[in-house]
């Protein structure tokens, strides 16, 4: 099974809401890495600015390999972003896969956001969308 | 007797004891049987339970009195510590732990069975709170009843439990005071949470400091208290769960849970909702909270918005972090605002948060809002009885899902606690872009999905057309790149129409919706092949060598018009097939009768006969016809049907029908086209466009009509053979787009021909 490493969820400030890694890596590269992909991202979406009217897509695919791990995103319409790091050592990964894993991502983060309570723009600390993450990174590990 | 003076907390036990031990109910005599089960519970050798009953003075009497009890069970604890047994160590020993019983569980649960009446009937105690019949508390009550009434004023606990708030209501006490009987017996404790709880009402304005202390009384999760029940019969306290608890009151909870939960759990289990017992809304809660609900929603049946719900909730001065946690667990379909049941479980676990109770992890069922799609009063139609309390939410949920905003305004007020145990967990689903697919798959499962025939079709067809794509790319490796595109087209388009037909089909004949769901058939197998051969062995051939076909297409292949419209079913199969069958009467025929075989030609695909089965498709039927007709003005078609009525004759659409059903994969694509000339002859005459072009299609929906019959029962069955059915259909769609080639071509040859021949007629004139 593939791993993933880390995820990580950014506000349409690129400020993290959520950080979550996986402990035995080196968190603090996989910060940086996650960090340095924000600007892919940015990329990405910058180019259909544009083209708005038409339905941007939401999952960014792959931003960028390295020989040790790949890095995926996904963002939302109101320009939240989901970055997750993969390990590469397991090639079975496919995207649909990554897709689903995106999709529960945005479904938890809706679910966060339906919280009156929340405060868009704080730190997640939604027990539900903790429990949802450790799943994923569980079943991929 | 030995004068016995007994601690408070030994005085409960002790009681509590007894009246287990009473399983006469005469309140003054234990049963012998059950006391010495007891004794025997305590881990002491026989010998020392003899000479505790001895010491007692049970042997004497012959029976346990009460103070006999005590008296023994003073002994046990003695003898338990270590203690020698002496009657003047009764009063002398000091700060003697109680007695423990250690239980099997089959011991357990025997003692539950005689509990039951024994509980039942200790009038007495009951009734001090309103209780829902059947609880717990009736043996608990002892204490707790001793307890309420001074709730104000004892606090000998030395707990970290705040000042207890007069209680200005009692109602709302009852989940938390069972959940106290249950966990402490020492009396400040159960003393402090019925105050506590029972000061909470007031909403919200009171300090209640005493949710830090309740944390350890209180398990962190609903469920964790009853099994304890059954697990707690040891001498370990559970320390973990009552962290905060005094030690000593801490093992006396424990040792008093296990005789108390021995009645509990029984209770728990006749009531068949052991686990949220504690989190059980009583009415009187539960009206204080729909009191509460009207004050920010007049109506019972709208939801409060999340924004009022923040306002209301943050008075209760909980952690914006709890409030966001209950709020998760509350708001069940994630909508963002609170229906009644909703609020009423938001509102209960905000008490039982102040009260300090720990916040469960997930809802417990009792909180659970009733997935039920009663609009009585809104008076939107939903199908009522749906839901109810016994639908399962995968049902519930497509049916739902479009509707959902609908499905909270219809909460009605219920009285939870009668509807636990059928509590429906509703799966929510989301009107999100991203939940479509989820929704389709939960469409499919259910198969309940008349109304969204085209809904998951949608997303689908892309996908479809991408495999129709690669299955007609794949198909005709001798097409051209053109056929292989125009193909694709016809695949593509096809899928509309083949849903449509299917459900079409399946009103018709009843088949479940998953065969709709089945909108991405598998590939064509090979017939096009198949057709394809034989188009070039035979008609092809035999069409294009007589005619100086410079223009003609090669036999065999097949030239997709890309213009081709896309259509489906009979009338595109049968008008290739025509052409292929037909053998010899090419082009003199075709040319010559083309004109009238352009009236004639809706004949051709015709199925007037099949008209009976004509399902609801003349439009498509109409451009079908159109199509096939164009088709057929090629002589091939011509002679194809006459070669083709002299076949099958007797064959009608039924024939035709059962016959193109079941020799699905080659052979279909001939069989219904030779059929379905067959019948053109025979109609051309009749010359009608709306029956033929109802008849072809009927031609292919006819084997679908059949289907059910034979199939009624396997739906598997009738799954397939509409996959199969699908499959000819792209294949004679296929091969209508070959023929409308040819037909082009011939038309081209027939322009060109006509034309010399107005050269050469000038020199006839003259």
């Amino acid at each position: 099974m593939y791993v993933i490493i880390c995820m990580h969820c950014f506000c349409p400030q690129n400020y993290p809401l959520y950080i979550r890694s996986v402990p035995s890596q080196s968190e603090l590269k996989f910060h940086y890495t996650v960090h340095t992909s924000l600007d892919v991202v940015e990329e990405k979406i910058s180019t259909v600015g544009k083209a708005m009217a038409e339905q941007r897509e939401l999952y960014l695919g792959l931003l960028y390999p390295t020989e040790d791990y790949k890095v995926y995103g996904y963002v939302t319409n109101s320009k939240v972003k989901f970055v997750i790091v993969v390990d590469s050592s397991n090639t079975s990964l496919r995207d649909n896969e990554i897709r689903s894993m995106f999709r529960k991502l945005h479904n938890s983060f809706t679910d966060v956001m339906c919280n009156p309570f929340y405060n868009p723009g704080d730190p997640i600390q939604s027990k539900a969308f903790d429990s949802m993450v450790s799943a994923m990174m569980v079943q991929s590990s | 007797m030995e004068s016995l003076t007994l601690t408070d907390v030994e005085q409960k036990y002790y009681s509590d004891l007894f009246i287990y031990c009473d399983v006469d109910n005469t309140k003054k005599v234990a049963s012998n049987g059950k006391v010495l089960d007891l004794f025997r519970a305590a881990q002491l050798s026989n010998d020392v339970v003899l000479q505790i009953t001895e010491l007692c003075g049970a042997t004497r009497l012959g029976h346990f009195g009460r103070s006999q009890f005590y008296i023994a069970l003073k002994l046990i604890a003695i003898a338990q510590s270590g203690l020698p047994l002496r009657v003047e160590s009764l009063n002398s020993v000091k700060d003697l732990p109680l007695p423990r019983f250690v239980v099997g569980k089959n011991e357990q649960e025997a003692r539950h069975a005689a509990m039951y009446p024994d509980t039942e009937n200790q009038g007495p105690y009951t009734s001090v709170i309103p209780r829902p019949p059947g609880r717990v508390q009736t043996k608990k009550v002892s204490t707790h009843e001793v307890i309420q009434p001074c709730v104000p004023t004892v606090e000998p606990q030395p707990d970290t439990t705040s000042p207890v708030v007069s209680p200005h209501q009692s109602p709302p006490t009852s989940p938390h005071a069972w959940r106290k009987h249950k966990r402490q017996a020492s009396g400040g404790a159960v003393e402090r949470q019925p105050a506590v709880a029972g000061a909470s009402w007031p909403p919200f304005r009171e300090a209640q400091s005493g949710p830090v202390a309740g944390d350890g009384l209180w398990s962190a999760h609903s469920p964790p208290p009853v099994q304890e029940s059954w697990v707690s019969f040891t001498d370990t306290p559970p320390s973990s769960t009552l962290p905060a608890m005094h030690p000593s009151s801490a093992q006396e909870s424990t040792t008093v849970r296990t005789v108390a939960s021995a009645a509990t759990t029984n209770e728990i289990q006749r009531q068949a909702s052991g686990y949220d017992d504690p989190w059980k809304i009583t009415d009187e809660q539960r009206q204080y909270y729909v009191n509460q609900f009207k004050t920010i929603q007049p109506d019972l049946t709208g939801f409060i918005p999340g924004s009022a719900a923040k306002e209301f909730f943050t008075k209760s001065k909980l952690p914006i972090l709890e409030l966001s946690h209950i709020w998760e667990l509350s708001d069940f379909d994630k909508d963002g605002a609170l229906t009644l049941d909703e609020f009423c479980a938001a509102f209960h676990l905000v008490v039982a948060r102040k009260n300090g109770y720990d916040l469960p992890e997930k809802l417990p069922e009792s909180l659970m809002p009733k997935l039920i799609d009663l609009d009585d009063s809104a008076g939107v139609p939903e199908p009522a009885p749906e839901v109810g309390f016994s639908g399962s939410p995968v049902e519930v949920t497509p049916n739902k899902s479009p509707s959902m905003p609908s499905l909270n305004q219809t909460w009605p007020e219920l009285n939870q606690s009668n509807e636990d145990t059928a509590i429906v967990h509703p799966v929510p689903i989301r009107m999100t872009p991203s939940k479509i697919h989820m929704q389709e798959m939960e469409l499919k499962r259910t198969g309940s999905d008349h109304a969204h025939p085209t809904s998951p079709l949608m997303p689908k067809q892309p996908e479809l057309s991408e495999e129709k794509k690669l299955a007609a790319t794949i198909k005709f490796p001798v097409t051209t790149v053109g056929d292989g595109y125009s193909s694709s087209d016809s695949f593509t388009s096809d899928q509309e129409p083949i849903s449509s037909a299917v459900t079409r089909q399946r009103s018709h004949s009843g088949t479940s919706p998953e065969g709709l769901k089945v909108v991405a058939p598998p590939p064509p197998p090979p017939r096009p092949h198949a057709s394809h051969s034989r188009s070039s062995s035979l008609d092809m051939n035999r069409n294009f060598a007589a005619v100086p076909a410079g223009t003609q297409q090669q036999a065999g292949v097949v030239a997709f018009p890309p213009a081709v419209p896309p259509r489906p079913l009979a009338t595109q199969t049968s008008v290739p097939h025509g052409h292929r069958s037909v053998d010899g009467d090419s082009l003199p025929t075709h040319t010559s009768t083309s004109p009238q075989q352009i009236p004639e030609q809706p004949n051709f695909a015709d199925f007037s006969q099949f008209q009976a089965f004509a399902v609801e498709k003349p439009p498509e039927d109409g451009d079908k016809q159109q199509e096939s007709v164009q088709v057929e003005k090629t002589a091939d078609a011509a002679g194809a049907m006459r070669a083709v009525m002299s076949e099958t004759q007797p064959e009608q659409t039924t024939a035709t029908v059962n016959s193109a059903k079941g020799s699905t994969p080659l052979a279909p694509p001939p069989k219904p086209v030779r059929r379905r000339l067959k019948s053109e002859d025979e109609l051309r005459p009749e010359m009608e466009d709306h029956p033929q072009k109802s008849g072809l299609v009927a031609t292919v929906l006819a084997t679908q009509p059949s289907i059910p019959r034979s199939v009624g029962k396997d739906k598997k069955a009738i799954q397939a053979s509409i996959r199969r059915n699908k499959e000819t259909n792209t294949v004679l769609a296929r091969l209508n787009s070959e023929l409308q080639q040819q037909l082009k071509d011939l038309l081209e040859e027939r322009i060109s021909l006509e034309v010399q021949l107005e050269q050469l007629r000038p020199f006839s004139h003259l």
